[in-house]
């Protein structure tokens, strides 16, 4: 096998979910190659980050203003010619917003089918077929689903909490190749702008620990001035329910589910949600779950490992002093 | 050279039939996939993109020309296109695939479409959901985007439509944040939950909308072939979670916290 994986980068930083593609690539046991496109400001910095990536045998790089903050259809004849000329035999990437828009579109373009949000894989060299799992029916099934040889080129997109993040070494040890942008003609669409929901917090998708609220939590502020005082004890995250966003309470990068972010830190927990199986679907592989929630009823408490029947707002407050205290 | 008239939009909005969202999904005993026999209704991603047709043509009113939905399935399928001909689209199309065939492949879907485009020259903007809540795929939009050469914007929170100048800005919801993009018609919107909340069709759009034409196809009338590229080779249950255990006070849960190594920071 031969791996094109399709890395992604905030200002040269590689971002995590892209690190656990590479390591789903490297289990297909054959080349692997990562392709990192920047704009001319995080260029140097995304490519010494990349080439040391354990596992890389080989990085392909382009630079061109349309790639800082691209669309897709800037970058689909790009990917379309490096898999044209080669002989890739997959494309892997994370399951973020923008390798989902532009995979689907590639492939399709190639006539390749794709493989959405893997948890895992194996590749068959004597017969040149990949089988994964996926979940599907938002986790209520996992699905084992097998690419054959009559499929040239196998695209792949990569459930992050499901690898782990490839290391990186402390020299480069991938070969370097420089790529022209291509250009894509009258692009129809434009990027106008992006809005970043700042905060000093880990990262939701790769936090070790999370806090999460649902819409007992009355208004934004409530949310806040409830929750931040918790998780900046234990130094987590902040999740939300699709409840809690839907109403205004919490941003929308902060929904955990099967629309939202998946995922499976080392501690969850849930405070008034109730556990609707579409928020079940973006949790339940953490490791440890709370569930804090009045209602003795609520499905949550089925997969919780510890439950509290209570007040979120006695419960949080004297949990956020006694973990204070407690340190 | 004529001046460019203002543009009239005709809109095509793909919608699947998928086991209701609130159904407890239980795994075959053959391990091939789950029990069908539930109820099912139209996938709330779609329930979305046909609401924002109805609703673009609210705002612009005749600018709109004409709203079609169409799905691909089995005869059931059908009161899928009902719904949403209730909710305000104007005509059907049925792709019909026999009850026994395997569902459709996300690309398969895009090539019928796609086709469909082809003999319809005049659709302009194609609106459907980001995902099917049954596979999780996510992919039809973008690929129909790709073969059809067109601007493409995944995952819309907000849709503004310029008629005048042909282009439609998006906002879009991405990972950490949200981005607007501008794009020109043609173009496939695929949207998120907080697009719009879709409204109930009232008792006498539901009588209205039987009387709303409804064409049918097969795939072959399309030239397509909706044979599955991929093999699924089994269904099975997820490995259950064992939980239930409670405490009674904040005190008992510090210590369970502590237990397992968890501590301020």
């Amino acid at each position: 096998p031969n791996a094109l994986v399709f890395l992604e980068h905030r200002n040269g930083v590689l971002d995590s979910s892209s690190l656990s593609a590479l390591t789903a690539a490297t289990q297909l046991g054959g080349q692997v190659t990562g392709l990192i496109l920047s704009g001319p400001e995080s260029s140097a910095t995304a490519i010494e980050n990349a080439s040391k990536l354990k596992g890389l045998n080989k990085l392909i790089h382009s630079t061109a203003d349309t790639y800082k903050s691209p669309v897709v259809e800037a970058v689909t004849p790009l990917l379309k010619q490096v898999l044209s000329d080669s002989t890739y035999t997959h494309v892997v990437s994370a399951t973020s917003s923008f390798a989902k828009s532009l995979l689907p579109r590639v492939a399709a373009l190639l006539d390749a089918p794709q493989i959405s949000d893997i948890t895992s894989v194996e590749h068959d060299a004597s017969s040149n077929a990949t089988t994964f799992t996926r979940p599907i029916y938002a986790g209520n099934a996992i699905a084992t689903v097998k690419a054959s040889s009559s499929i040239p080129i196998k695209f792949f997109t990569v459930r992050s909490t499901s690898f782990a993040a490839a290391l990186s070494a402390d020299v480069a040890e991938a070969s370097l190749e420089t790529l022209e942008p291509v250009s894509a003609g009258d692009v129809p669409t434009e990027h106008l702008k992006t809005s970043l929901t700042k905060s000093d917090r880990p990262e939701l998708g790769t936090a070790s620990r999370i806090v999460s609220g649902g819409r007992p939590l009355k208004d934004a502020k409530t949310f806040e001035d409830t929750l931040y005082p918790l998780a900046d004890v234990l130094g987590a995250a902040v999740g939300a329910s699709r409840a809690a966003v839907d109403a205004g309470y919490a941003d929308n990068s902060l929904q955990v589910g099967q629309t939202g972010k998946v995922v499976a830190p080392e501690l969850y927990m849930a405070f008034g949600i109730s556990g609707a199986i579409q928020h079940l679907a973006g949790m339940k592989d953490s490791k440890l779950i709370v569930a804090v929630n009045k209602d003795p009823e609520a499905p949550i408490f089925q997969i919780a490992d510890v439950g509290l029947v209570g007040d979120l707002y006695q419960v949080i407050p004297e949990l956020t002093e006694k973990l204070k205290a407690s340190k | 050279m004529r001046p460019t008239s203002a543009r009239f939009l005709n809109i095509l909005v793909p919608v699947k039939r998928a086991v209701d969202y609130a159904v407890k999904i239980r795994v075959n005993s053959q391990q091939t996939g789950v029990d069908l026999n539930v109820k099912h209704s139209m996938n709330p991603f779609d329930e979305i993109a046909v609401e924002e047709a109805v609703r673009i043509r609210e705002r612009i009113k005749d600018e709109v020309k004409s709203i079609r939905a169409v799905t691909i399935g089995p005869s059931k399928s059908l009161d899928t296109l009902r719904t949403a001909l209730a909710m305000g689209a104007d005509s059907a199309i049925h792709v019909e695939v026999p009850e026994s065939a395997p569902a459709p492949e996300p690309l398969g879907v895009a090539k019928t479409i796609r086709a469909l485009v082809e003999k319809n020259k005049e659709i302009d903007l194609i609106i459907l959901g980001k995902q099917a809540i049954d596979d999780d795929a996510g992919q039809t939009g973008q690929m129909l985007a790709g073969l059809l050469g067109w601007s493409q914007a995944t995952f819309a929170s907000k849709v503004d439509v310029d008629t005048k100048n042909n282009v439609v800005t998006v906002l879009r919801e991405i990972d950490g944040g949200s981005e607007e993009i501008k794009c020109k018609l043609p173009l496939v919107i695929t949207t998120d939950l907080r697009l719009n909340e879709p409204r109930y069709a009232s008792l006498p759009n539901i009588m209205k909308a039987k009387k709303k034409p409804v064409e049918k196809l097969k795939p072959e009338d399309l030239g397509v072939d909706l044979t599955p590229m991929l093999e699924t080779i089994k269904v099975a249950e997820p490995p259950k979670r064992v939980g239930g255990g409670k405490v009674e006070s904040v005190e008992e849960l510090v210590g369970k916290l502590k237990d397992a190594g968890f501590t301020a920071v």
